[in-house]
């Protein structure tokens, strides 16, 4: 009996870990006190790189459900959580020497990290309504706190809090759309609810509770007309914690919404498409046109990630195996652009004091050169201009829309990202092409060095060796079409 | 030497000189200067390697040659592949040609970020050789459209006062024709299957999507060619980039919308290129007309010369869709002299400009007293740019001419008209500057060519005579190609057209 219920906890070891290290981190916070925080940052950093190898420890092309059907473990899940944690620790890395400079160093921080982390694991291995909204709640949460961390800052307070009543007010209607679903199918499994839309038919009830749950889940990610909470937070919140929204919790919200489109509502495709063909176009035309007149950085990237959020759902809206293997191609490359992109951010110190306006940047490429060549290689990524990562990204997913014949959408979306592509170059023309400003401060962190070399190497050199990356979202994919 | 990569080591031994060049270190002038020969001993060298690609190609043979492939992309079977047929062969070559000149041409007019000039140059040169010599229509869009990132860069940085504005049309036009012919290529490559352009160049796609996979190549070519209305990028570009930006502007990137017509829209969309041929026709010949005329009204030397090309280029699409052998040898043969002849006048403006910082005409005049051989040099240029006999200029547009004759009359006849309005713009513009009486003060100490700038003359003159007395060796390098080229074409098209009359 006790070997049976082994088996049945060994696919969830990485997060059972990962939720004993966060207790360990924040004993370590109490006992050692915010002198300690950088050392709970690498503790942290640890243990995240531990349960990033027990995720690419366990077999691979497999799928286990476990803890009686209420968590799966297959290669999307082990895909999406390897971003999920590789997100994660480079936010915190790049997150240390900011805390110390800005002096609001805590252990905290990092203990709130590793619990919103946990909670992007467990919603990326949900396979039951329950266990994604516990998930779900569990990252909210600490994400709510983490927005607020800098209690004595009236921006990031109120930031926090405009976050959580939104969040709140999203996760209220996801919770009602999954349980008009559960009225009507008489089921929270995903298994069950795949069978019962097995004949691709369903009741008006469901289709409004699906409805609800993608709002909620829109809600998110971020996608237009969900988006509006987006730039005021991104603005408001610490630099750091901006980085860290930006990313990781985007890859598990990401992945959460194509693991319940493509699973147990696979066969209402028909239903769900048009709402993600909706959201894909106002997102990318929105995160295209109002951008265009941002001034500062962290609302610009805010509109940004509003665009490529609208890129994803092309790949999602093609319902297809290529679109989901475009999704997470994108979700990677995405990843590492913008951890690299706020570690600049990061960089932004005129005299000690933080600088948040692309006007700052003027003539970065004479004050500091590689800090410039490395957001150059950014922002020509993220306008999807080849041979960069970013044009890749975009390459799979309209591949996969001009397979399923979505040609107006394929339309829409590559003229907008003409348009965007005006804003990206806004920057580079910023940094090249006119005089310099005040230079930054010099004194980058050593661990900040290693973050920008690694992610702008990474999306410069990302077409030499495509195969990893391709062939992991390759599986990824073929998870979600059984058979 | 046909074990070695040749062609890939031409496509990236550039690539490894911007390397060298991005990790030297030191005082701000040793960097300059060793950027400098760095990037012309490593452009040179490529020109020396890509000649064996001359010698040795095989004449007899339409194929492609120098034939690599290697697995890259997986899952979707986008290959790595490169190779060159008669039709490619050459621009690789003018592209390995034009780079060291353009080194040669900055050697003293760029004094900042000597450096990030140079890699930017060396970069350029790797993405138009993969360009012109990828085999894989995903590769070649990458190539096409990473061009845009170091000529934006040119523009913007080292260029004239309105290089901002400049820079971003350049970029944001190209960008939204290439954009919409990346869709083209995915459904291309979900109709076929493949991207292997050898494959693709007998495919057979319906004629209903024919129709709108046409279009969508049209907006991204005739933006980079460019075709009348969509040249207005064209001039501000021209005259705001750098001497040897607007060079490789004019000789290479304009020639990427003539070859992209080549090698895609002829042999793969054949009925939609003959459905769509008179439209090219009328904007061919308002843009050879139009644009003469407009260029007859510029006080601005490389303003005249940037609307002078898309005149000539006007010539270009006439003789692609001529759809005979001697219409699109003479259109590309006229690329290949304009990229030389308008190259060479742009490094003519280039020469005045660097002691005079100024490009008005009106401020010029009787320089012939003082530079005697810049005099005979910028004549030469101009008469290959008129299409007199016996320069390169003449044998591309009497063949075009040729070749619209048989297809239609009265494109030849207007198409005639803008050769004569080309003469008297480029005749008058040579009289006002070279001729008359020396009356500036400013220009009474005006210096003759040094040896550098003869240097850089002298091999762009021998080869504009070359191809105009002995065009046979350039011509049969073309010829096999061009040859199966038409007859695939003529067979494609021939089911269709000749089914319900059954005249012939």
């Amino acid at each position: 009996m006790t070997s049976f219920q082994f088996s049945q906890f060994l696919p969830a070891l990485p997060e059972a870990f990962l939720a004993v290290a966060a207790m360990i981190v924040l004993m370590f916070g109490v006992f050692k006190g915010d002198s300690h925080s950088r050392a709970a940052g690498w503790l942290a950093v640890f243990a995240l790189a531990i349960t990033a190898a027990l995720v690419l420890g366990s077999p691979v092309k497999t799928t286990t459900v476990a803890l009686n059907g209420l968590f799966v473990l297959d290669s999307f899940a082990r895909f999406a959580k390897v971003l999920v944690i590789l997100g994660s620790a480079l936010a915190l890395i790049i997150s240390l020497g900011y805390l110390e400079r800005e002096k609001f160093a805590r252990p905290e921080y990092s203990v709130l990290f590793l619990l919103a982390t946990l909670g992007m694991l467990m919603m990326l291995s949900a396979n039951d309504l329950i266990s994604l909204y516990v998930g779900l709640e569990l990252q909210s949460l600490a994400l709510y706190v983490t927005a607020a961390i800098r209690r004595d800052s009236l921006r990031a307070t109120e930031a926090g809090l405009k976050y959580f009543i939104l969040g709140a007010l999203s996760s209220g209607m996801l919770l009602y759309g999954a349980s008009m679903i559960y009225g009507f199918a008489g089921t929270t499994s995903f298994v069950g609810l795949a069978k019962a839309f097995a004949s691709g038919e369903a009741s008006i009830g469901v289709i409004i509770g699906l409805a609800f749950v993608v709002a909620g889940l829109a809600f998110k990610i971020s996608a237009v007309p969900f988006h509006m909470w987006t730039p005021d937070v991104y603005e408001g919140a610490p630099t750091s914690v901006t980085a860290f929204f930006a990313t990781a919790p985007k890859v598990a919200a990401m992945g959460l919404l194509v693991r319940v489109l493509m699973g147990p509502f696979a066969e209402l495709a028909g239903q769900w498409q048009q709402i993600v063909v909706f959201l894909s176009v106002a997102s990318m035309l929105l995160g295209a046109f109002a951008a265009i007149n941002q001034t500062n950085i962290k609302r610009l990237m805010a509109y940004s990630s509003i665009g490529h959020v609208g890129y994803m759902l092309v790949g999602l809206a093609s319902a297809n195996e290529s679109g989901i293997r475009g999704v997470a191609v994108y979700l990677a490359i995405y990843l590492l652009a913008n951890i690299g992109t706020f570690a600049v951010i990061l960089c932004m110190r005129v005299r000690g004091t933080m600088v948040e306006n692309i006007s700052d940047l003027r003539g970065l490429s004479k004050t500091s050169p590689m800090l410039a060549l490395a957001l150059g290689i950014f922002m020509f990524s993220m306008a999807g201009i080849p041979p960069l990562a970013g044009f890749f990204a975009k390459l799979y997913v309209f591949m996969a829309a001009i397979e399923a014949k979505l040609y107006i959408l394929a339309v829409i979306g590559v003229l907008s990202s003409v348009v965007s592509a005006f804003y990206y170059l806004r920057i580079v023309k910023l940094m090249y092409f006119d005089e310099a400003a005040d230079p930054f401060d010099k004194a980058i962190g050593g661990e900040m060095r290693w973050v920008l070399a690694g992610t702008s190497a990474f999306t410069l050199l990302f077409f030499v060796w495509p195969a990893p990356l391709v062939t992991g979202a390759s599986w990824a994919a073929k998870a979600l079409f059984p058979g | 030497m046909s074990d070695w990569p040749l062609l890939s080591l031409v496509i990236f031994l550039p690539l490894l000189g911007a390397a060298f060049i991005a990790i030297v270190r030191g005082e701000p002038e040793t960097v300059a200067r060793n950027a400098r020969a760095v990037a012309l001993w490593t452009s040179l060298l490529t020109f020396l390697l890509s000649i064996f690609i001359w010698t040795g190609f095989d004449k007899g043979n339409p194929g492609f040659q120098f034939v690599e492939r290697a697995e890259w992309l997986p899952g979707v079977n986008f290959t790595y592949h490169v190779g060159v047929d008669g039709i490619s062969a050459l621009f690789v070559l003018l592209s390995t040609f034009l780079t060291p000149l353009c080194v040669l041409a900055s050697w003293k007019a760029i004094q900042e970020r000597v450096k990030e000039y140079m890699i930017a140059f060396l970069v350029l040169e790797t993405l138009m050789v993969g360009m012109f010599a990828s085999l894989d229509f995903v590769l070649f869009y990458i190539f096409f459209e990473a061009v845009l990132i170091p000529m934006f860069l040119i523009i913007g940085i080292w260029g004239g006062p309105r290089r901002v504005y400049a820079a971003f049309k350049f970029f944001l036009y190209t960008l939204a024709g290439s954009v919409l012919m990346l869709l083209a290529l995915l459904a291309i490559y979900f109709q076929t299957g493949t991207t292997d352009i050898p494959t693709l160049l007998t495919a057979k796609i319906a004629p209903g999507l024919q129709t709108w996979l046409w279009l969508a190549f049209f907006a991204s070519f005739a933006v980079k060619i460019p075709m009348w209305p969509l040249h207005t990028w064209l001039p501000d570009a021209h005259v705001e980039a750098p001497t040897a930006g607007s060079v490789i502007l004019a000789g290479v990137l304009l020639k990427m919308g003539g070859y992209g017509f080549l090698r895609f829209s002829l042999p793969m969309l054949p009925d939609a290129s003959m459905y769509f041929a008179p439209l090219v026709f009328a904007l061919s010949v308002v843009a050879v007309i139009y644009t003469s005329l407009v260029a007859l009204a510029q006080s601005d030397m490389k303003k005249l010369i940037a609307y002078s090309s898309v005149a000539h280029m006007g010539f270009v699409t006439i003789g692609i869709f001529t759809f005979n052998t001697q219409g699109i040898e003479g259109a590309i043969f006229q690329m290949l002299s304009h990229g030389v002849v308008s190259g060479a006048l742009f490094l003519c403006v280039g020469v005045i400009y660097d002691r005079m910082h100024t490009r008005d005409i009106g401020r010029y005049g009787g320089l012939v007293h003082r530079m005697p051989l810049y005099a005979t040099v910028f004549m030469i240029f101009t008469m290959a740019s008129v299409g007199l006999p016996g320069t390169s200029g003449f044998v591309g547009e009497f063949m075009v001419l040729v070749g619209a004759y048989q297809a239609n009359t009265w494109v030849a006849l207007f198409a005639t008209t803008g050769l004569i309005l080309g003469a008297a713009y480029m005749l008058w513009l040579y009289r006002r500057v070279v001729f008359g009486p020396l009356t500036r003060d400013d220009l009474k100490t005006i210096l003759d060519l040094d040896a550098r700038e003869i240097a850089m003359f002298v091999p762009l003159i021998l080869v504009v005579l070359w191809m105009g007395i002995y065009p046979a060796s350039f011509l049969e390098v073309i010829h096999g190609s061009v040859a199966s080229l038409v007859d695939h074409y003529h067979a494609s098209v021939a089911p269709a057209s000749a089914a319900p009359g059954a005249v012939r």
